[in-house]
């Protein structure tokens, strides 16, 4: 198996709750996720960059146990959960882990109001008791998430802007008290002015309630902003990692550099005639960075990266 | 002298409601040249995408123009008779929507939908096609061989890129991309951009290029006009816009992007 180490950072951090090691998923003869280790520690973030197809979101559905890995260990507080567990462990996992997803509009029900949306879960949870608690809850949620209890709580999903509803999304989530937070692509559908928003508010609840957040992105911009540590995907294999600043400031796999120079920049204007060479810079970027590597080498403290593998 | 390709003038579009009419458009006036890359910027609902459906008349009810000017090389597209326009649509103004990728019809392999759409609007029999699909299938980077395939054997940048393609095969004279990679991968934003901006070169096009991305449009843009709740706030070349924006709205715009954080060592290992 092809497992990298698992993410360590210099300061002493608190015991993981989620940890996968050397995760494999085959869809057919695809490769979707190849060697993926990594851990989930409360109170930091996790961010999972990768382009479309290079398995950030399979990695993201197998940790919120709603796909299974083909090989691969994958342990919730110390307990495997790969192996077949009981309902009542199966229960516990799902009140632990939540996801958000990156379409606000689809993931709310039109025909319920905001508060059934939030009711919902902390009722079934067994979180508040009684009509008085229940309404006391939602609107403590909405106030948590940024919305106002009294313009919002009756309204429909239609009702809300795109902004909005992914703030009545991450309320959900965190009706259940959750531990982690799974927020798959959760501001690529919106607007960039609101986009910081968003990110603020998933900082900001993963800080107070000490969430363990792993939070999967196309835009290693916005990873900047909410996680400490940063893995970058390249066809289903983890190519760099480690302390976000350090990736950033200082890529050294290949991929990663071809990532960070696409990044709109106001100050670097588009040449014409240059489509040809950032084409063939790219094709040539992925092909060398698809093949299968095991050597990884320590550039930091706290920052990986993959050698390439032969072609 | 020859005038702008586009002008838009005092343009207002409604939508009707149950009480009364919702103005997304309020007396919105602009010009795009020959060749020029304009970009249009602003939040969602601004109204930067009815504009975009407005002039090629394709607003859907309840959307209303309510009143203005759409010449495309002086003519008025909002006087024009719909069999007119018909011309004029896709033939002379070609459009890119942001889930345009999503338009391809998912049972026709797109060689028939390069068909479909070159029969309709210049008559072309089917061997005129097939060697207009594959001199645009060249032009946008994808090997010819893959035109019989079908629109879910592409990923998505290339399906985006499919759907430029068959616009491009018409040789239109404007292009209104709204949002065309904003559903992408930087990378993959970056390689059909630039792409468009060799292909406009090339062409001699213009484009309307709607985004909420300042950054993105800065690096594409020769002009740029800011929208805020249906008003056009200011419009400016590139590097004022950029350097110094006049209205608040563009500074707030300006500041609310996720940026990198200072980057040293960055650019040299890319260079």
């Amino acid at each position: 198996m092809n497992a990298a180490p698992p993410l360590t950072g210099v300061e002493v951090m608190a015991e993981p709750i989620i940890t996968v090691e050397g995760l494999e998923r085959d869809f057919a003869e695809i490769k979707a996720l190849r060697g993926i280790s990594l851990s989930l520690r409360p109170g930091r973030a996790l961010a999972l960059v990768g382009e479309s197809g290079s398995g950030k979101s399979t990695c993201a559905r197998i940790i919120a146990r709603l796909d299974a890995p083909t090989a691969g260990a994958m342990m919730f507080r110390g307990k495997s959960m790969t192996e077949p567990c009981t309902a009542a462990e199966d229960k516990a996992f799902r009140r632990a882990i939540q996801m958000v997803f990156q379409d606000p509009f689809a993931s709310l029900n039109p025909a319920f109001t905001v508060r059934h949306h939030l009711a919902r879960p902390l009722a079934l949870h067994g979180h508040a008791r009684g009509k008085a608690e229940l309404e006391q809850r939602v609107s403590a949620l909405l106030v948590d998430v940024g919305l106002d209890p009294d313009l919002t709580a009756h309204k429909f999903p239609h009702e809300l802007s795109g902004g909005q509803r992914q703030r009545v999304n991450i309320a959900r989530a965190l009706a259940v008290e959750p531990e982690v937070l799974v927020a798959d692509e959760p501001t690529s559908m919106l607007d960039v002015s609101i986009r910081l928003g968003i990110l603020e508010l998933l900082a900001r609840i993963k800080r107070e309630r000490q969430l363990a957040l792993l939070y999967i992105t196309h835009d290693i911009a916005t990873a900047a902003h909410v996680a400490e540590e940063v893995v970058v995907l390249f066809a289903g294999q983890m190519v760099e990692w480690g302390s976000t600043m350090e990736v950033i400031r200082n890529p050294r796999h290949l991929y990663t550099q071809l990532l960070l120079s696409a990044v709109p920049d106001p100050d670097q204007r588009f040449v014409p005639g240059e489509s040809a060479q950032f084409l063939g810079h790219a094709e040539e970027v992925r092909r060398l960075s698809r093949p299968a590597s095991r050597t990884i080498e320590q550039v930091g403290p706290n920052h990986f990266v993959r050698a390439l593998g032969e072609t | 002298m020859i005038g702008p390709l586009l002008e838009v003038k005092n343009l207002s579009v409604d939508y009707l409601l149950d009480d009364g009419a919702f103005r997304a458009v309020k007396n919105v006036s602009f010009e795009i040249g020959r060749g020029e890359f304009f970009g249009l910027a602003g939040e969602s609902g601004c109204g930067k995408s009815t504009i975009a459906y407005a002039i090629t008349r394709l607003s859907k009810p309840p959307a209303w123009i309510a009143g203005g000017e759409i010449r495309l090389d002086g003519q008025d597209l909002l006087k024009l008779p719909e069999p007119a326009l018909q011309q004029v649509r896709w033939r002379r103004v070609g459009m890119v929507f942001q889930s345009a990728m999503n338009s391809l019809n998912p049972l026709m392999r797109v060689e028939a939908q390069f068909y479909d759409v070159l029969r309709r609007h210049t008559g072309a029999g089917r061997s005129q096609a097939r060697a207009r699909a594959e001199e645009m299938f060249k032009l946008v980077g994808i090997p010819t061989h893959r035109l019989t395939d079908y629109p879910h054997q592409f990923s998505g940048g290339m399906r985006q890129r499919i759907v430029i393609a068959i616009c491009l095969a018409l040789d239109p004279e404007l292009i209104i991309m709204d949002e065309p990679t904003t559903a992408l991968d930087v990378v993959v934003q970056r390689e059909i951009l630039q792409q468009v901006i060799d292909l406009q070169r090339a062409r001699g096009f213009s484009v309307l290029f709607i985004t909420h991305d300042l950054h993105l449009m800065a690096q594409l843009c020769h002009r740029i006009g800011i929208m805020l709740r249906g008003e056009l706030v200011e419009v400016g070349d590139v590097r004022q816009i950029s350097t110094a924006p006049v209205h608040d709205y563009t500074r707030k715009l300006w500041s609310s992007v996720p940026l990198l954080p200072p980057r040293d060592s960055m650019r040299e290992a890319i260079a």
